[in-house]
């Protein structure tokens, strides 16, 4: 079924077709970046800008004796020195909770640590000067002395309480969530077969090329603040620094430029970007902060670590009864503002078992603090978790049984016609899903047989290749139930401004951001497909609060789904009014009227009847040929909020065929295959590319990448040398297909594509190294799965 | 005050001629003198390929090279193979591709695919992974880019290696 053929882009029953709406069209803003001429924060030429740089704690956990700033202040080149409590008259401290994440703790953060700093890089004093080298000069200049505090960097010591980090707070849990269903006890008592098996995830971090950069620029003439700032949520931001810095809301302007990156690394509040915000305050100038590679280390959100046991039991023909959860996260000593760092974990706890229709479930998670940087939501947050110990102990109990793995998941996936969903005994809902169509699909386009065969030949010759597959469903277009419910002032709503132009060109205005994931290209197409004009006649704006209307921005993966839904029902607005001004010009009626290729045209016989260039200028130049009480409205405005269902899934199935060395334990990725469905796809090759992005950010985490700590809270590799990126020569080739089903919530009947690829690589290939491992009697439940980890399961080290 | 030193080099195929603190990195100088924005910072230390520029020729990591040794030398940036037309069958590929999502590395790696285009202009696909593996991306997984690279390899082959 071509879901294409759904979409109700031009009135039923015309033969036009439907305009660009899965396309794949090259993004027009790439030919900026492919020259070089994109303009990212730290490429904007300010006058009397400032430079901040950060005097950062050496210690985990350490109690500020001194800070003597005077040496600092006279260095060459420097502006101001502020410590925690002169920043902090500026800038009022925040607390990271929920209302709907019941009982979670945090304690007040500060932009400047003010008399103690808890984790190493922790920002506890701020100079400023007039080139960022003179402000790092200063820094060497800056007297401190410390008293060391006990560093807790086991999750498992700050359960057990071995030291409040934040006395206030009685204990060190952030956040905790249990959960058991009814019949849970009585029916896992049934099982024939019970797996069980522990996990650990490591940290790691969003590495994002371009470093967060913010540039403040106060007026002190008129009280109003502009902040360039490479964020996703620019209108979270506006209203962040009005409350935290008091200048009124509409004072507050957030424009985001060219973003290198940011997969949710750039959705949150860091400390030194308030700082920086509140200094231009001060110094009444601007004022740019940039991170640079050992700073984004230390202070970036990083993410995951979990340690997680998992139960499965099901009965000897196969079938699933039911999870066991226990989950157990460290999060840094603070809750991330305003998200709140509970939210992984308390996905974990939704997702796990997710393809699945078992129907017991019974989950335990604690989140606790640390003396380590702060975590936070970043790409996929949860599902890679959720879906590797999912996968991998599905895994485990197809082989207890002798069932082929997907052979297994067939029997359990919940059945494509089961629709609508809401047995899932986590309580999350599917509003139609499509897991056997993506199994199909993949099998066949892996040549699952064959590979199994060549398998099965290689191994005979001392080859050990493994085949893993990872069933995942995904979070995408969330409602208000996700932050809005719990109090936190982050839009779940976007909206669209079109606007018609003289010349019959299209401007496009929406609150989504773009970060190179293709947001302005899609929505060009959708604009251009719902009115009726080509693709070079949109131009596209996103990201100023000053401009766009008022919206979430883009995370979650809700960009397409949300602000492309808000963009169609704009462009449907405005293709009417044209066609109201169309008539008035030629006297017609309006239904006889439709918009082709720039052309207002004759619906039966397609014959041009006016051009968008001369209705344009008709309408505002010389409205006084119109009827006399005829005006036009050629500036639309639409919002769009997803409601029926809290999150809209989505579902998809990944693979990976590997070959382990037992000598080494090196790793080579030899393929990937990804087939997943977002409903509608708006532009496929932009869909496939965020897929092999995401896949290959999966790959980092299942094989290279950790944020490593000493035992007194130093991170051991916080660099771009030790901490370990996919590069290209590692990474494999990427097939993606697609399956679609299209949200019935909206007409455009987008889902999010965002973060598929992350959620489901991990346990792919987690799956893959231990099938090739399997008989070797080794298995690795550890990522990343690095060659010392994999050799320690076969007992060689 | 800081130690300066008159330095002369070609960018791009102008003459600029500054007193240059000697500490100063090529790219600093390039963005901060010249106001070539091109060349981007993703590491300071030489892992990440953002800051490839050419130096007599060869591509280099200008976050490793200071101001002044490139004093009598020839600098081409992203900006200077964009405008003579070097690149254009790169940059069509690219952007046919979608090779770059949020464009961060990709003067970088535009620098790393040209490099190849000259040297190896017969790089099987293999050899390109390799060879682009000096320039981290985080964004497109890169399939897409050895694609592209491929893509623009086959075409000047076609059409007889004319740039
Ligand atoms: S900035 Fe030069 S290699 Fe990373
Ligand atoms: S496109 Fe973003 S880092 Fe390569």
């Amino acid at each position: 079924m071509n879901a294409r053929a759904e979409l109700p882009l031009h009135a039923p029953g015309t033969q036009v077709d439907k305009g660009y709406i899965g396309q794949s069209v090259p993004r027009e803003n790439a030919k900026r970046l492919l020259q070089g001429r994109g303009s990212y924060i730290d490429d904007l030429r300010f006058p009397r800008l400032a430079h901040v740089v950060f005097f950062r704690s050496p210690h985990a956990h350490a109690r500020i004796r001194k800070l003597d700033l005077a040496q600092a202040a006279r260095q060459p080149g420097v502006i101001a020195c502020f410590d925690g409590r002169a920043v902090a008259e500026y800038c009022t401290p925040w607390i990271a909770v929920l209302g709907h994440l019941k009982g979670i703790k945090s304690a007040p953060q500060h932009p400047i640590a003010i008399e103690r700093a808890c984790w190493q890089g922790e920002a506890v004093a701020a100079i400023v000067a007039e080139s960022r080298a003179q402000g790092e000069d200063a820094l060497a200049h800056v007297e401190a002395e410390w008293e060391e505090l006990p560093a807790l960097t086991d999750m498992r010591e700050s359960l057990a309480g071995k030291y409040v980090i934040h006395p206030d707070l009685g204990d060190n849990v952030c956040f905790k969530r249990e959960l058991v269903t009814e019949g849970f006890d009585a029916a896992w008592a049934k099982a024939d077969i019970v797996v069980e098996e522990s996990y650990k995830f490591g940290r790691h971090t969003g590495v994002t090329l371009e470093g967060r950069a913010i540039l403040a620029d106060y007026n002190a003439a008129d009280h109003s603040l502009t902040v360039y700032h490479n964020t996703q949520a620019p209108h979270m931001m506006q209203d962040i620094f009005s409350r935290h810095l008091g200048i009124p809301e509409g004072n507050v302007r957030v424009v985001c430029k060219d973003v290198g990156g940011s997969f949710g690394i750039k959705v949150h509040v860091y400390a030194d970007e308030m700082a920086t915000a509140a200094i231009s305050v001060m110094l009444r100038r601007p004022v740019k902060f940039v991170a640079d590679r050992l700073e984004s280390f230390l202070t970036d959100i990083h993410a995951r670590e979990h340690e997680v046991t998992v139960r499965l039991a099901c009965t000897k023909g196969g079938d699933i009864i039911g999870f066991d959860l226990d989950d157990l996260t460290a999060i840094g000593p603070y809750s991330v503002y305003p998200r709140t760092s509970g939210i992984e974990g308390n996905q974990v706890v939704n997702l796990t078992g997710g393809p699945y229709r078992h129907k017991h479930y019974r989950a335990k998670m604690h989140v606790v603090f640390t003396n380590k940087n702060l975590t936070c939501q970043y790409r996929a947050v949860g599902h890679p978790i959720a879906m590797a110990l999912t996968e991998a102990i599905v895994d485990r109990a197809a082989a207890e049984i002798g069932l082929d793995p997907a052979e297994f998941r067939r029997r359990n996936l919940i059945p494509d016609d089961a629709y609508p969903y809401s047995e899932f005994p986590s309580g999350i809902k599917f509003e139609r899903l499509s897991h056997h169509q993506c199994l199909d699909k993949l099998l066949a386009l892996m040549d699952y047989k064959e590979l199994r065969a060549e398998q099965a030949a290689l191994r005979k010759q001392g080859i050990h290749r493994g085949i893993g597959l990872a069933a995942m469903i995904e979070v995408t277009n969330p409602s208000p139930a996700f932050y809005g419910v719990g109090g936190a002032r982050i839009s779940a709503q976007d909206g669209a401004t079109l606007r018609l132009e003289p010349t019959g060109m299209l401007t496009v205005m929406c609150s989504v951001t773009e970060q190179g994931q293709g947001t302005d290209g899609i929505f060009a197409q959708i604009a251009a497909s719902a009115v009726g004009v080509t693709l070079d006649k949109v131009r596209v704006i996103t990201g100023d609060t000053g401009v766009t209307p008022y919206g979430g921005g883009t995370w979650a993966s809700r960009g397409a789904g949300i602000g492309g839904e808000a963009v169609l029902q704009a462009g449907r607005a405005l293709r009417s009014n044209m066609l109201d001004v169309a008539a008035a010009i030629l006297s017609a009626d309006k239904a006889e009227l439709d918009i082709v290729g720039n052309e207002v045209v004759n619906k039966l016989t397609q014959e041009p009847k006016l051009s968008l260039a001369e209705l344009g200028r008709i309408a505002y130049f010389r409205p006084d040929t119109l009827p006399p009480k005829f005006q036009s409205e050629l500036t639309v405005t639409r919002h769009y909020t997803p409601r029926d269902y809290a999150f809209t899934f989505t579902n998809g199935i990944q693979a990976s065929l590997v070959e382990v060395d037992p000598d080494t334990g090196f790793v080579k990725l030899l393929k990937h295959w990804c087939v997943e469905d977002c409903g509608t796809v708006i532009n496929p090759m932009l869909v496939d590319e965020q897929i092999r992005g995401g896949v290959v950010q999966g790959i980092g985490a299942a094989l290279f990448e950790e944020c490593l700590y000493g035992p007194d809270g130093q991170l051991l590799n916080g660099n771009m040398a030790d901490y370990l990126v996919p590069m290209c020569g590692e990474m494999p080739d990427i097939v993606v297909a697609h399956v679609e089903t299209p949200t019935k919530q909206s007409a455009l009947g987008a889902k999010g594509a965002g973060e598929a690829g992350t959620a489901g690589a991990p346990g792919a290939v987690m799956n893959a190294i231990n099938d090739a491992l399997a008989p070797l009697g080794a298995r690795v439940t550890v990522q990343p799965a690095t060659p010392e980890r994999i050799l320690e399961a076969l007992g060689k080290v | 005050m800081e130690h300066t030193l008159e330095t002369t080099i070609t960018v791009n195929g102008t003459r600029v001629t500054r007193r240059v603190s000697a500490r100063q990195h090529l790219v600093d100088f390039l963005r901060e003198e010249l106001g070539l924005t091109g060349a981007h910072y993703g590491c300071e230390h030489g892992v990440c390929g953002a800051c490839t520029v050419r130096v007599d020729g060869e591509i280099v990591r200008g976050c490793l090279m200071l101001a002044v040794q490139a004093n009598g030398r020839t600098v081409d940036t992203i900006e200077g193979l964009s405008d003579s037309g070097e690149i254009a069958g790169l940059q069509a590929a690219f952007h046919r591709r979608n090779a770059l999502q949020c464009g961060f590395c990709t003067p970088g790696m535009l620098m790393a695919a040209q490099d190849l285009a000259r040297t190896r202009p017969d790089a099987t696909r293999e050899e390109i992974r390799e060879h682009m593996s000096g320039n981290y991306c985080r964004c497109t997984g890169y399939h897409a880019i050895v694609d592209a690279v491929e893509d623009a390899l086959k075409q000047s082959a076609q059409t007889g290696g004319k740039r």
